[in-house]
This record gives C-alpha cells, sequence and structure tokens, in this order.
C-alpha cells in the first residue's frame, strides 16, 4: 500500500487545501483579537488610575497628603485657599449613610418577599418595575429630589434647607434600591431548596424560615449587595450635585447643604478649567479619593458575592 | 416548647394559626413596600408630566436654548444625544461582544483570566464621574481631541462596556452546548463555531444588554460635564448625510456638542420657575426615552424566554 492513500496522509492533503488554511487563519486572528477586546478592560482600569494619579501629582506636591486628609476646609478657590477633603468626605458619607438607611430595611423586605413570598408568576411581573425604577436617569431623579420632595418635606421638618443632605440621601436610597435587591435576592435564591424543606419540617414559619435560615445562608451575598450599594451611592453625582447644594460644609447635621466630592467635581468643572492649575489638580485628587474608596467596597463586594456563588 | 403542650391538638392549631399570622403580616409588609416604591416611581412620572408637559410642542424640539425661557428648546440636545448614542453603539457593541466571547468561550483558566474577571466586574462599579475625569485627563487633554462628539461618545461607551460584556456572557451561557459540540462535530473551527452557530443563537440577548446599556448611557450626565462639554450650543453639528457625493461624512464627531441631560441639568440649576418648567419638558422627554428602550429590551426578553422554553 502507497502512503498517498492512507486515510492519514488524505487528512493532511484536506488540511493544507488553502480554503481550510484561511479557515484557520481567520480563527487564530480572531482569537488574539478577542483577547484584545477583554484586555481592553485592564487597559481601561490602568487609565483610569494613570490619569488620576498623574494629574493629581501637581497637587500632592503642593499640599501634603497630611494637610489633605486632616484640614477641616476645603476652600481652593479662595484667595487664602485651604485644601482639606473632610468636609466633602463627610458630606459624601452622610448622605451614602442616609441612602443606606433606607435601602438596607427596604432592600431586605422586598428581596426577602420577592424571593421567599412572592408566587413566579407575580415576582415575573414585579422584576421589571424594579428595573424601570433602575432606568431612571439620575438628573430626573435630582430634580425630583430638588423640586418637589425639598418642597414637601420643609412642610414637615423644621429647619430642614432648601439644599440639604436628607432628601437627596433618601432619593439615593430608593435609587440604589433595584441594585441592591436584584443582588440579595440572588444570593437568597441559591439557597438551596433542602434548608428551606428542613426549616419547614420544623415547624418554621416562612418568616422564620427566610431570618434564621435563608438570611443567614446567603449572608455574604446579602452583604455584598450593601457593600455595592455603598459605593454607588458614594459615586452617585447628579442628585446631590443638585439638591444638596455646592457649598463645601463640614456638618453633623443633615439638614444642612453639603457639596460632596462628586458634587465638586462637577461645579469644578462647569465653570473655566485651565489645563495644569491647582484648582484643575484639585478635582483629580477629589476623583482619587473618590476612586479609592469605591476601589475597596468594589473589591470587597466582589470577593464575598463570589464566596456566596461558591458556597452552594 | 415541651412535648406535651404539642401533644395537645387545641395547641397546635394555635401554632399554626400564629405562624400563619406571621407569614401573613410579614406577606402584607412587603407588598406594601413594594406599593411605597411604585407609588414614588409614579410621583416622580406624574410630577415631571404635570410640570412640563404643557412645554412639550413641535417648537420646544425644533428650537435652541435661548435666554427666554419660552422661547428654550432641546433641538441641539436631542440631535447631540442621537449622535453621540450612534457612536457609543458603534464602539461599546463590539467591544462588549468581543469581551465576552472570549471570557465565556475561550479564556483558559488561569490568573490571566481571573484578573480580568476581576477587573471587569470592578469597572463595572466605578462611579461615571470617575469616567468622566479619565476622558478629561486622556482623550481631551493627553490625547488633545477636545470636548466633541467623538470623546461624548467614547466616554460612554466605556461606561457601559462591563454591562454588555456581563450580557454577552449571559446569553451565550444559556445557547445550548449541544449547538457547540454538533458545529465543532461536523469539522467547524472555534471562529466558524462562535460566527456561524453561538453568535447568532445568542444574539436576542446580547440585544437586549446592548439596549440596556445605551438606556443607562442616554441619561448619563456626570461624565459629559467632566469633560467640559459646554451647555449652551446654539448650532448644529454638520450633517451626517449631504445631497452630494461622498453623501456621508464624519466632520460631525468632532463638533462640540450638548445632550438631553445636561440640558435638563442645565435648566434645574437656574433659580427661575419658568426654566424648572423647561427642565420637567426635557425630563419628560428623558424619561420616555430609556422607559421605552428598557420597555423594549423586557419584552424581547420575554420573547425570548417563550421561544426557547418551547
Amino acid at each position: 500500500m502507497t502512503t498517498t492513500g492512507s486515510p492519514l496522509s488524505e487528512y493532511e492533503a484536506l488540511r493544507a487545501s488553502p480554503f481550510l488554511r484561511r479557515g484557520r487563519v481567520l480563527a487564530a486572528v480572531m482569537k488574539v483579537v478577542l483577547f484584545a477586546c477583554a484586555a481592553l478592560s485592564v487597559v481601561i482600569t490602568a487609565a483610569i488610575v494613570w490619569v488620576l494619579v498623574s494629574e493629581s501629582l501637581p497637587f500632592f506636591r503642593e499640599i501634603p497628603l497630611t494637610t489633605f486628609l486632616t484640614d477641616t476646609e476645603w476652600t481652593p478657590v479662595f484667595t487664602n485657599a485651604r485644601y482639606g477633603i473632610l468636609p466633602l468626605l463627610s458630606a459624601t458619607f452622610w448622605a451614602a449613610g442616609i441612602a443606606m438607611a433606607v435601602a438596607t430595611p427596604l432592600g431586605l423586605v422586598l428581596a426577602v418577599y420577592l424571593s421567599e413570598f412572592a408566587r413566579p408568576g407575580v415576582r415575573e411581573a414585579l422584576k421589571p418595575i424594579l428595573e424601570m425604577l433602575a432606568a431612571v436617569p439620575t438628573v430626573v431623579f435630582g430634580y425630583f429630589a430638588l423640586l418637589f420632595l425639598t418642597p414637601l418635606a420643609r412642610q414637615f421638618i423644621p429647619g430642614l434647607s432648601g439644599f440639604n443632605l436628607l432628601i437627596p440621601g433618601i432619593v439615593m436610597g430608593v435609587m440604589i434600591l433595584p441594585y441592591v435587591v436584584s443582588i440579595s435576592e440572588d444570593a437568597m435564591r441559591a439557597v438551596p431548596m433542602s434548608l428551606r424543606e428542613g426549616a419547614f419540617a420544623v415547624g418554621m414559619s416562612r418568616v422564620q424560615m427566610a431570618f434564621s435560615v435563608i438570611i443567614p445562608g446567603a449572608f455574604s451575598g446579602v452583604t455584598a449587595a450593601y457593600l455595592l450599594g455603598f459605593s454607588r451611592a458614594v459615586g452617585e453625582t447628579m442628585v446631590v450635585a443638585i439638591a444638596a447644594g455646592q457649598n463645601p460644609n463640614l456638618t453633623g447635621d443633615p439638614r444642612e447643604g453639603a457639596a460632596t466630592i462628586t458634587a465638586y467635581i462637577v461645579q469644578m468643572s462647569l465653570g473655566d478649567l485651565p489645563h495644569g492649575s491647582l484648582a484643575y489638580s484639585t478635582i483629580f485628587a477629589a476623583g482619587l479619593t473618590l476612586f479609592v474608596i469605591t476601589l475597596v467596597f468594589n473589591l470587597l463586594g466582589f470577593f464575598l458575592r463570589r464566596k456566596f456563588r461558591e458556597a452552594y | 416548647m415541651s412535648v406535651t403542650a404539642l401533644g395537645a391538638p387545641a395547641e397546635t392549631q394555635r401554632l399554626v394559626l400564629q405562624k400563619k399570622a406571621q407569614d401573613l403580616i410579614f406577606g402584607t409588609i412587603g407588598v406594601l413596600v413594594l406599593f411605597v416604591v411604585m407609588g414614588l416611581l409614579l410621583t416622580l412620572v406624574s410630577d415631571l408630566v404635570v410640570d412640563g408637559a404643557g412645554r412639550i410642542t413641535p417648537e420646544f424640539l425644533t428650537s435652541f436654548p435661548s435666554r427666554r425661557a419660552a422661547q428654550a428648546g432641546v433641538l441641539s440636545a436631542w440631535i447631540g444625544t442621537s449622535l453621540v448614542m450612534i457612536v457609543t453603539a458603534v464602539v461599546a457593541v463590539p467591544l462588549g461582544v468581543g469581551a465576552g466571547l472570549y471570557l465565556e468561550e475561550y479564556a483558559p483558566k488561569n490568573i490571566l483570566t481571573d484578573a480580568i474577571e476581576i477587573n471587569v466586574s470592578n469597572l463595572a462599579g466605578v462611579p461615571s464621574i470617575i469616567y468622566g475625569l479619565l476622558a478629561l485627563g486622556f482623550f481631551v487633554y493627553a490625547l488633545g481631541m477636545g470636548q466633541t462628539i467623538l470623546v461624548g461618545g467614547l466616554v460612554l461607551a466605556l461606561l457601559i462596556l462591563p454591562i454588555v460584556i456581563v450580557a454577552t456572557r449571559e446569553a451565550l451561557r444559556a445557547v445550548p452546548a449541544g449547538l457547540r459540540e454538533s458545529a465543532y462535530g461536523i469539522g467547524a473551527n472555534q471562529w466558524q463555531v462562535m460566527w456561524n452557530y453561538i453568535l447568532p443563537s445568542a444574539r436576542p440577548g446580547i440585544l437586549t444588554g446592548a439596549i440596556v446599556g445605551l438606556s443607562r448611557a442616554i441619561g448619563e450626565t456626570a461624565p459629559i460635564i467632566t469633560i467640559g462639554a459646554l451647555t449652551y450650543i446654539a448650532f448644529l453639528p454638520p450633517s451626517p448625510v449631504s445631497a452630494s457625493p461622498p453623501f456621508v461624512n464624519f466632520d460631525w464627531l468632532n463638533s462640540p456638542f450638548t445632550v438631553m441631560p445636561i440640558q435638563m441639568f442645565n435648566w434645574v440649576s437656574r433659580p427661575q420657575a419658568a426654566f424648572h418648567e423647561n427642565a420637567a419638558a426635557t425630563g419628560v422627554l428623558l424619561l420616555g426615552m430609556t422607559l421605552l428602550m428598557n420597555g423594549f429590551a423586557i419584552y424581547l426578553r420575554y420573547r425570548l424566554r417563550r421561544t426557547v422554553r418551547t
């Protein structure tokens, strides 16, 4: 038998045909192209870090880090400029904290309700409504907070300013609700059915089961939902920029207005910012602070979320 | 609880009733919370409509912004939004689908893949204003591109990239494994399997994700403000199509622009009530656009689920 007739060499000949070779080359090229698309996300992160660090470097050369972190006033465009991030940080955490105070109980109740109580048909009907809520542009929420809720609330809450931290905080809480509910509900539904059956078998009511089996069982996922929700509230811009005022104000009273980190960046961006000026680099220093805070919460949330996925 | 107590039928009955009551109370609380949230959404929409509906006239859509509130319109804003969305879609969809395809179908299980995954989920949580700072420092100044439609579209594309990636991966995961295996079985190579079998069958899911991503981009304000896009634009970008050859041109990419949410923000921040009406009218249009897009995406997903089941 000659070698040319063997199935193996026929296969070799077929493989060598230009048609199939073109297909193989295209497949190899596409593999590289697709990898490049995925690697782009790493490039974006690197670019974010590089831009934030390099553009805020002139600021940190001028202002020592200790002053930046401990000074209690933020007046970068005044003649006697002070550069303490504390007023912006405190307003940011006040607003985000109020948002969490709204989103935590409501989110927990909604997630438990959707995952354990609602029948599948009801759940399918309700989820789009939550998605609609998540789709509302933030600038619309800002309008609602400033021109509808604040005037309304001022009739009941004495001392509430036209710009305040309370109302934007509450609005942000409602805004992050769909996000928090969706992640916590995912975690709760990942708890195995056998645990539910066990709970019912020892005579628990559905509520007891939810609070003593499901929530502890989904604890890392639910915690992740709140960490990610908090990070969203910290980075949220338009609601606070519109309704919380643009005045840096180190205050313990959420009825007063105070600029958050994001509101400060918006305010400065609206004016004329010469590239390379100290004022220009302040928004990058503020942005870097914001990025570090959200990064910590995002990473914590990511690993906790992954943990609950592996647990079951 | 002692065994003897449980033995009495009356006691057992009381316990059962008590637990049923607990469930009923919690179920009611759940429904109440839902109603409160839905009520708030309804209040928001009706407040906007009550404030702004009177301003939505053909003139509002065909006038430039003006110092006189009654004559101001959103012409430059809605055209700007449309053009920016074209750039965003053209950039974000292929890149996002490519990245999703790689992570779901190609990526080996190693540290690099893990790093990319952590990275994508972290990018999804980076505040939008940080993307604005990235665009300001990188596109606007380092590359000297200026405050143009191209930069606006690019920054929104980066912003929604994680949404498109996640949606693509979910759509790919839903493709039955048998399809993949039979395509390989008839001798298709990896790319042929992807292009001819996997991507077409994941298309509706990918489309849904792309629409949801674009609906988020349409309402984004912060990154566009940060790149320093002007809020007062009383002219239109050069037209992308013309009557004479070559019929299409891309000069509009380098034009300054404004978008609907910026126009709305600008009007909200003014003290005069007349401008607030304009803001509300812009908000109604914006809300209408995002809700329509999301409604369409939800409908697509619903239809998709039905066809998969049968």
